[in-house]
This record gives structure tokens, sequence and C-alpha cells, in this order.
């Protein structure tokens, strides 16, 4: 159940080059690099406040780094917003709460992106919207509105959407968090088969660790007071093999006082 | 690039050859082909052979998925899809996607949506009865306890309320007040009485549209803010939180506002009436009668009782537009749509509930000989 195959890495998707990652001028993170390669499985942890949704921001063109660049192979997703709209448009973006638009149907949710980039056969595009409500649980749902669901199938209808379009990269933003063990394993279940059938990269932004431990291949761990990253590797090797007390404590879920 | 190949196998069966990548971009003309050529193939047996597929992501399993789900005897096969792809594929099952398994719900017939409407109508009426009760206990309460008031919160909302909305009311009262003093004076001069206009627009400005105006300002603006404020809160659970902390929701968010709106609305309307009785004397001006006959003309045309009338008339309206806008507020069901649709009603129905009441408000004052 732990560990999953460690296979070849391939080669860098997204660079992170010394990126400094904050509000208006008040950087929360500093210096920041790293590179999330095809086909792993990316984890984004830290506790709460350390600036990993920020720098998921930074990623997918939603706000501008205080300074540094983000590249996308080869092309710097902050160069120009018509090169970044092209870039941008080639990631799935889950978003912590889903942000599935109330006024639609799941169905008509999933089937926008479908609708607006490709010129599929109406009843084709309908298909592909519910095999990917059916990959996350959802296919007898597809006729309700957001609202008439609970917040977990939203989340997982928000995975659904993202996945739409089959992206290169999907950006999960807390995916397990407000789901039951049960839902947030099989969501665990579906990152891994996704990553291992289709090589979807995957960058998750977490602080659940049974998530981690299950489905992520490399982590960076962000610390506020660091302002930077304390640990990157193997999650599993980092929490056995760690010797950095703040590392530890975040592995074993320790009392920040452990910390101090 | 995607390709489709037709032949025939030995045993009669028909072979669908598919090759190369199966994504969503190159699948467009290729669906509508292999659709074809499986219709095409009649009761033959047909084949899908996907040993030449290189690459499959999800649009790619929705056309094999979609062609073993066609209702036909034998079934589509699929062979020779290699890994990981046939894994993907095996994810789905094509029976339950024929089906859907959530379909619309048939339209009510109108007898029932009539049924329905009217019931609404009823139970919003009772909401609306059972809130005037709730907020006349929670004022009686403020009055009596002036220290559990939130003055903080008062000034705060006065200060958005009222000084905020000083522009506007400016704005549009001396427009109405010129607008007024045009198209009165004009057939007036015909009969010389042009002066008369003066007491046209004191006595409609301090009885009439002063308040009137102000009100239906008041209500798109802050009655509108209000339900979007409290609206949200209630998306955001944060009235939840506040029944479960023991606090009333109704004196902690609904009395604030409604007192601020009592204590802001009336000196709006003072304003309104200064401004637009100016407008009128500005428009008076190029019609040749000066600032001070204009203004000794109003004061002997209007009397005290007459701005006593609007005045009064302006606290009952704040309390309408504050409480319709919390009241809406606090009915917000959820999702995105739900605090718009809140806001959108606080100011119908607030404008609505003014008019009504300006209007028993001139049948009692008729009555009463005001």
């Amino acid at each position: 159940m732990d560990a999953p195959l460690p296979r070849a890495p391939g080669e860098p998707l997204i660079r992170v080059i010394d990126v400094d990652t904050g509000y208006e001028g008040n950087a929360i993170l500093e210096r920041i690099n790293f590179e999330v390669r095809k086909g792993e499985v990316f984890g984004i942890l830290g506790g709460s406040g350390s600036g990993k949704s920020t720098i998921m921001k930074n990623m997918i063109g939603l706000l501008p780094p205080l300074a540094g660049r983000v590249l996308f192979g080869d092309d710097d997703v902050w160069a120009e917003s018509a090169q970044r709209e092209r870039i941008v448009s080639r990631f799935g973006v889950m978003y912590q709460s889903g942000a599935l638009f109330g006024s639609m149907t799941l169905l008509e949710n999933v089937r926008l992106p479908l609708e607006t980039a490709t010129d599929l056969p109406d009843d084709a595009i309908d298909l592909i919207a519910r095999m990917k409500l059916e990959l996350v649980g959802l296919e007898a749902f597809t006729g309700h509105l957001p609202s008439e669901l609970s917040g977990g199938m939203q989340k997982r209808a928000g995975i659904a959407r993202a996945m739409a379009l089959d992206p290169e990269i999907l950006f999960l933003d807390e995916p397990s968090s407000g789901l039951d063990p049960i839902t947030a394993a099989t969501l665990d279940a579906t990152v891994r088969r996704l990553s291992e059938s289709l090589g979807v990269t995957f960058v998750i932004v977490t602080h659940d660790l049974g998530s981690v431990f299950t489905a992520v291949d490399r982590v960076i761990l962000l610390d506020r007071r660091a302002k930077g990253i304390i640990a990157e590797g193997d999650p599993r090797r980092l929490r056995d093999e760690s010797d950095d007390p703040r590392v530890c404590a975040f592995f074993r879920r320790e009392p920040e006082a452990a910390n101090a | 690039m995607a390709a489709l190949a037709i032949h025939d196998g030995p045993d009669g069966s028909r072979i669908l050859a598919l090759s190369g990548r199966l994504d969503a971009g190159a699948l467009r003309e290729l669906w509508r082909d292999v659709r074809r050529a499986v219709d095409e193939a009649a009761s033959r047996r047909v084949v899908v052979d996907a040993s030449g597929v290189d690459y499959c992501d999800g649009a790619g399993a929705a056309l094999l998925v979609d062609l073993l789900r066609r209702p036909r005897t034998p079934a589509v096969e699929v062979r020779d899809l290699r890994p990981p792809y046939d894994a993907l594929l095996a994810l789905f099952d094509p029976v339950r996607l024929e089906r859907d398994l959530d379909p619309e719900q048939p339209r009510r017939p109108v007898i029932e949506e009539i049924g329905r409407a009217a019931a609404a109508v009823a139970r919003d009426t009772r909401l609306q009865v059972a809130f005037i009760g709730e907020t006349t206990a929670a004022l009686v309460y403020a009055a009596t306890h002036p220290h559990s008031v939130r003055w903080k919160d008062v000034w705060r909302i006065a200060e958005r309320a009222g000084a905020d909305a000083l522009p506007i009311v400016a704005l549009i009262s001396f427009l109405l007040g010129m607008i007024l003093a045009f198209q009165s004076a004009v057939p007036m001069k015909r009969f010389g009485a042009e002066i008369f206009v003066a007491d046209l627009i004191g006595l409609a400005m301090l009885r009439e549209l002063g308040p009137l105006m102000t009100a239906i300002l008041l209500a798109g603006r802050s009655g509108a803010a209000f339900a979007a404020e409290i609206g949200t809160m209630r998306v955001n659970q944060e009235v939840d939180a506040l029944v479960t902390m023991g606090l009333d929701p109704v004196r902690f968010l609904v009395t604030p506002r409604i007192i601020a709106a009592m204590l802001m609305t009336p000196l709006l309307t003072l304003f309104a009436n200064v401004v637009g009785l100016l407008g009128g004397a500005v428009t008076m001006q190029t019609f040749g009668i000066p600032f001070l006959t204009y203004f000794r003309e109003t004061d002997t045309a209007v009397a005290l009782e007459d701005f006593a009338a609007g005045f009064i008339k302006s606290f009952v309206f704040a309390i309408l537009v504050a409480g319709i806008g919390c009241l809406r507020g606090l009915q917000t069901t959820a999702g995105a749509s739900a605090v718009g649709e809140a806001a959108t009603r606080a100011v119908v129905s607030g404008i609505i509930l003014l008019v009504i009441v300006d209007g028993l408000f001139a049948l009692a004052y008729y009555l009463l000989g005001i």
C-alpha cells in the first residue's frame, strides 16, 4: 500500500527559478527553486500560512511572483499575457472548494471546457464528460446543481472538470481537505491510476500526510519561518531518514513545541 | 495523427484498425468515420483492432466506449489495446454509460406551478410578518437596553449608508428640482404664473419627492448592500456561527442596520429637500425670477406640517428599506447566484413596499387633513 514504485525521473516540465512569492511586496517565501518532472506526482507541503497555495498561484498564472521566473518547458509563464493564456490552457486546476459554476449542472460544468476547446460532436462531448464524472464516482449526479451536493462531491466534480481536456499537468489545491477517509483514499487511487495509465503529471498542494505517503512521488516542504524549502525528495525517505527536527515534526505529526 | 483502416476478416467480420494518437485534437473527423463504419457493417461482427494505437487519452477512451456501448448484436469488440491504455478503458462500464443515470425531472403541470407559486407567496408573507415582529421586539429591546446595541457597527454603517450617499443624493435631487421647475415653468409662463413654480417645487419636494427619492436611492445603495453582506455571511455560515454562539442574528445584524438607516435617512431627506429647492431656484433664474423672490414664495407656500409630513415618512421608509434588505439577506440560500438574487429581491421588494406605504401615507394625510 505504501511506497509507489520508484520511476525514472522524466524531463523537467515546470521549473520555478529564484521565485519570491507573496502579496504586495510582503514576501512569504524567498528565492524558491524547484522543478516538477514529467509524469511524477509532485507534492507541495507545508503548514498553514507557509505559502503553498500562493506559490501554486504563481505557477498557474493567477498571481505574478514578486521576483523570479516560472518556466513551463522553455516558455516563461509570466512573460506576456497571450503566451500565459496559451500555457495555462494546457493546465487543469482543481480549486480548494471545487469552484464549480453554480448555475450549471455537473454535466454542464464538465462539458464547458470541452465545448470551448474542442470541436467534437455534441454526444461525444457528452460521453467524455460523463466518463470523467464516472471516474470520480459521480455518474448518478450529472443533472444535479453543485449546491445540491456535499462539499466532498463538489470537490470531486471539480477534479472531473479539471480533467475534462486531459491536461498534461493537473494542479490540485488541498484535494483531500473536507473529504472522508474513504473518499480521500479513492481520490488518491484515482491520482495514481491517472498518473500511471496516462502519464499525467500532478502537482498537489496538501498537508494530508496520508495522501502524501500513498500517492505522491516527490515533495518539497515549505516553512514559514525559514521563508523557503526546508526539505525536498521522496516523502517516505524524508519521514524515515531526515535529521532536521522541523521535517521530522511535520512528517511525524508532532506538536509545534518540538520544533523549537 | 490518428487513422482508420477498414477491412474484412477471414471469418466475415468487419475489422476497424485504429492507429496513431487517439486524443481530442485528432478525433473530430475520426469519430464520425468510425461510427459510420460500424453502422455500415449492419449485422456483421465488428472488431476494433487497436494494436496500432500509440497513445490514448480520455477522449480516445470515450471513442472506444462509444462503440462498445452501441446497442447492437453482436456487440462491438475492442482488441489488442496495449497497456496502460487497456487499464484506462477497463475503468468504464459501457452499458452503464449508455443509460442516463440522473435524468431531468419532468416539467410540472401548470396548475401545480401556480399552486407552488401561490404557496411561496404565502410563505414569504408569513416570513415577513414574523420578521416584522422579531425586528420590532429587537428594536424595543435596543431602546430599553441601549448598551446592548453595537454602536461601532451603527456608526460604520451610518457612514456608508448616509455620508457616502451625499453626492448621489445631491446630484439626483438637484437635477430633479431643475427638471421639475423647467417642465412646469414653460406652460405656467403662458399664464404669467411662473412664480408659482416655487410653490409647486416646495410642496412636491418636501412632501413627496424628497423622502421618496432618498428612500429609493437608499434601497438601491444600502438595501442591496445589506442583503449582499448578510447573504454572504449566510453562505459562509457566519450567521449559523452567531446562532450557535447564542447571539440572535436579528439583534446582532439587523438592529444596527435599521438604527443606522433611521438616523441617516431623515438627514439625507432634509439634504435632498434643500438641494432640490436650490435646483428649482437655479432654473427659475433663467426665467427671470431672482433667488430671493423664489425663496420668499416657497416660504409662504410651504408650512411646517408639509415638512413634517415628509420627514415622518422618511423614518418609516428607512425602517422598510433596511428591514427588507436584512430580511432578504437572511433568507439567502446556498450558491453564488443566491447572493445576487437576495440583493435583487431586496431592491425590488423595497421599492414596491415604498410605493405602497407612500400611497397609504397619502391616504392617511388626506383623511387627517394634513
